[in-house]
């Protein structure tokens, strides 16, 4: 079993995939410009379109990691410019709180990103995910999915360790002097 | 999420000519999605958004039974209309239309073919996953109301305003300044036809007084702006002008009897060159002709104690009135236009030109007001101390195409400082310097003036001007005011010249107002670089902006001259009257609604709505959404606990199964 993330050597076919959360007026249009302009960037992007980033639930972001994905990118407007007055402001909390979150479990912090791309910035898109692109097939492979397979299997048939198998018996010993 | 019976989805991915079929296999996209659960129909057309490419969509629709419509090709933001307009045509419910951007985000961008045709693959996955568990959504149609608020009364907001009374429809205009009239009235003479502003401008001022259809509001601002296209209600602060306008009658003699012999205060109008009293009105013809007294110098509203001259001179129609208040005014409307106009650089950020310090320097708007005939010198171009200069410097680009200052070119500069060339040596007859970067004379007969006033004698230095400074250290003893040096490379003879000149006009550009941001977010409006208000499309939306019902005109949107003013103007109001003439907008149905079953009343919802359109049911103790001003941000869904809050068209589970359908291996 192997906890730690593969040497992007070892798997030389491997190529990281982002999942990008983009806003309908400011990043999504940035991208489509982008697209017009026939700018060539890195393709390992799958964009997400949401009409805010303030739409943006953590949960996304922490099920986009859980199914696989290797970076997480968030494209929202200018602060002071979203389309909707303040989403934008309310993405950027989130965003820091799940940085932390994210730190906490180990995984590395090029791997969540958030941007500001105006409509006008076609090329703010390519930079940015060329740069992750980047910074990414140098860390590696995240696969989660992997690690919770090999996590699973550590954990036994039952999910349950000798430990927690401690715990639960005498919980219902309790239990059932009540 | 509940499956309406048997998901039958019609899966449809474009050629696009070679610019999709170029780089992806599509054959081998369409056979994929063709293999997918779900998926009845599967094919490949060399142009979906044709209408033999939507005749398919809707055959299919009712040949194979779909209810569900995978279409990929182009960015959405291009053709979801066009697709769910022909699934409609169809019989389908449009909301079960999901599209793949495999050509901005695909095609376009990426070359490796290959990899292209894998994630084409992984997201057509996405897309069909997703749109399984969409739902019949209905667009919700508001009314327009027919009645415009106009904001600024330049020659934008009067061009649109009469333009929009003539059509019959009501027009609020809402001006900041005790007249209509904007910069342009400061003006002399206009290019390239050397126009008189007042002139041309004073007739239109007169049809907005008197038109039936125009309510005209002077020293009044905008307090704050609520509701949605069609649906705005504004409310409007009336500043007191303590003259009452229903019973003024224009005569000025208020102006004439105040204790105030002499004008002490200095005139914003004439830019400080004069003087006026605490009871003034701006310029001779201001409209409406109302004089306004002024609170912080006239000795009744700051002391309490004066004479009272003005009411005595006022005699039977009793209008001023000293206790009057703001007022705070609410209308309905249902379309705005924006045409709260321009300031200009302030060039006493660049102190080696010396304005503020020299007595000579001066701005063009400045210029405008001394060479005007209705100016503080009667139309004689004048040093401060009385005298004609004969020799006279115009620096082009003040602050303009500067990194350190405005990057943009103010597009008007040349072709005034031309305009200004010419009339001082009219007036003067002395000799005139221009220095500039480059000549710009875009626009109608702009060339012909440049050709005209070149050949007027008017010196033409290529260069920029380094330096302004004083000729001597020591003044003049005569009283005189000293001369100034001016200092520029000429880059067509290679030398650089110190020029002596008694006076220097600083051509300085145009920027947004000072308050446009304060402006521009109380209407949703974005900005772009340099702070002038977002168009929706630089080339094929110049007047209108993303909130829908607000509209752009005039120099709040970019510099321009008069001609292209007016005509952004009228292109403002046309595209309020088509809106108002419709009578009605579709909401797009992407908002969000409350499982009040699941609403635990926790209120984290309340504040993250910028729109109010969250509301707390105290009696039910649960959240509450007003489906009219939500704008479906969906800000409120990502931060309910409880996941009560819902968003049409951006549920969770579509979010969740398009990320999942990403990253599926194929």
């Amino acid at each position: 079993m192997n906890m730690q993330q593969p040497n992007s050597g070892e798997d030389a076919a491997w190529r990281p995939r982002i999942v990008a959360f983009f806003c309908n007026w400011c990043t999504y249009t940035a991208a489509d410009l982008a697209g017009v302009s026939r700018m060539k960037y890195a393709p390992n992007t799958r964009i997400v379109r949401v009409m805010c980033s303030g739409r943006i639930d953590p949960q996304f972001v922490l099920d986009a990691f859980r199914h696989g994905a290797d970076g997480v990118l968030i494209g929202g407007c200018h602060p002071g410019d979203c389309h909707y007055s303040e989403g934008n402001y309310k993405a950027l909390r989130r965003y820091h709180l799940l940085r932390r979150l994210l730190a906490d479990m180990g995984v590395a912090e090029q791997r969540f990103r958030l941007e500001w791309i105006s409509a006008s910035e076609g090329d703010k898109v390519k930079s940015v995910i060329d740069q992750m692109v980047a910074q990414l097939q140098e860390l590696g492979p995240l696969d989660l999915p992997g690690r919770r397979a090999d996590w699973d299997a550590e954990l036994g048939e039952n999910g349950e360790d000798d430990l927690t198998a401690g715990i639960a018996a005498e919980a219902a010993e309790e239990v059932s002097h009540v | 999420m509940k499956q309406n019976g048997e998901v039958r989805i019609g899966f449809y991915i474009c050629h696009c000519g070679t610019n999709i079929a170029g780089v992806i296999d599509v054959d081998r996209v369409r056979d994929y999605a063709a293999s997918l659960p779900g998926v009845a129909v599967a094919r490949d057309y060399k142009y979906m958004c044709s209408d033999p490419g939507q005749d398919l969509l809707r055959q299919d629709i009712a040949e194979h039974g779909l209810n569900r419509i995978v279409v990929a090709s182009c960015s959405p933001l291009l053709h979801e209309k066009t697709f769910r307009g022909a699934a409609e045509d169809g019989g389908l419910n449009p909301y079960f239309v999901q599209m793949v951007n495999i050509r901005e985000h695909g095609s376009w961008v990426h070359e490796d073919g290959e990899y292209m045709t894998g994630k084409a693959m992984d997201m057509s996955r996405a897309a069909i996953l997703r749109v399984q568990v969409h739902e019949a959504l209905e667009r919700k149609r508001v009314p327009i109301n027919p009645a415009v608020l106009v904001v600024g009364g330049g020659i934008a907001g009067i061009h649109a305003a009469l333009t929009m009374a003539d059509a019959g429809k009501h027009v609020y205009l809402v001006e900041r300044e005790a007249t209509i009239g904007g910069h342009m009235a400061q003006f002399d003479k206009t290019f390239p036809t050397l126009d008189c502003a007042a002139c041309i401008l004073t007739p239109k001022m007169t049809a907005v007084k008197a038109h039936p259809n125009i309510t005209l509001w002077t020293y009044s601002e905008i307090d704050k702006t609520e509701g949605f296209i069609g649906n705005y209600t504004v409310t409007v602060k009336r500043k007191p002008r303590y003259v009452r306008e229903d019973l003024c009658v224009g005569c000025m003699e208020c102006i004439e009897a105040c204790v105030y012999k002499s004008a002490k205060i200095p005139d914003a109008f004439n830019m400080g060159l004069s003087k006026r009293k605490p009871v003034y009105i701006p310029f001779p013809q201001a409209v409406p002709p109302v004089p306004v007294l002024d609170p912080e110098n006239c000795l009744h509203l700051k002391n309490g104690t004066c004479k009272d001259f003005c009411v005595e001179a006022c005699g039977d129609r009793d209008a001023i009135d000293f206790t009057q208040e703001a007022e705070y005014i609410d209308i309905d409307v249902g379309t705005i236009v924006l045409a709260t106009g321009f300031d200009t650089f302030d060039p006493a950020r660049i102190p080696y030109y010396g304005y503020g310090k020299y007595p000579n320097v001066y701005t063009s708007l400045e210029l405008e007001r001394l060479v005007n005939a209705s100016g503080p010198t009667g139309g004689d171009v004048r040093l401060p101390d009385g005298r004609i200069p004969e020799r006279v410097a115009i620096v082009h680009c003040v602050g303009s195409r500067d990194e350190h200052y405005q990057r943009w070119c103010s597009r008007v500069c040349c072709m005034y400082s031309l305009k200004l060339a010419h009339l001082v040596k009219e007036k003067t007859g002395g000799e005139v310097y221009n220095f500039y970067i480059d000549m710009r004379a875009p626009g109608k007969s702009m060339e012909e003036f440049y050709n005209r006033v070149s050949t007027e004698g008017v010196h033409l230095v290529r260069g920029r001007v380094a330096d302004i400074a004083p000729e001597s250290l020591e003044p003049p003893s005569n009283g005189r005011i000293g001369r100034v040096v001016v200092q520029a490379e000429d880059t067509l003879i290679g030398r650089i010249r110190k020029i002596p000149v008694d006076m220097v006009i600083l051509s300085v550009g145009m920027q947004p107002q000072e308050d446009a941001e304060n402006i521009r977010r109380m209407f949703n409006i974005s900005c772009s670089t340099g702070g002038f208000f977002l168009e929706r499309h630089p080339k094929l939306a110049p007047v209108s902006t993303f909130t829908d019902g607000v509209f752009l005109a005039g120099t709040c949107q970019g510099p321009k001259d008069i001609p292209d003013t007016v005509a952004q103007a009228g292109a403002a109001a046309s595209e309020a009257l088509a809106l108002i003439d419709r009578g009605h907008y579709e909401l797009e149905p992407n908002t969000a609604y409350v499982l009040e079953e699941q609403c635990s009343g926790c209120k984290s919802c309340i504040q993250q709505c910028p729109y109010t359109a969250i509301s707390f049911d105290a009696e039910k103790s649960k959240a509450s959404i007003n489906e009219a001003l939500c704008k479906g941000c969906g800000t409120c869904v990502a931060s309910c606990p409880s996941a009560s809050i819902r968003q049409h068209l951006f549920e969770d589970e579509e979010i969740f199964r398009e990320i999942h359908g990403l990253l599926a291996y194929a």
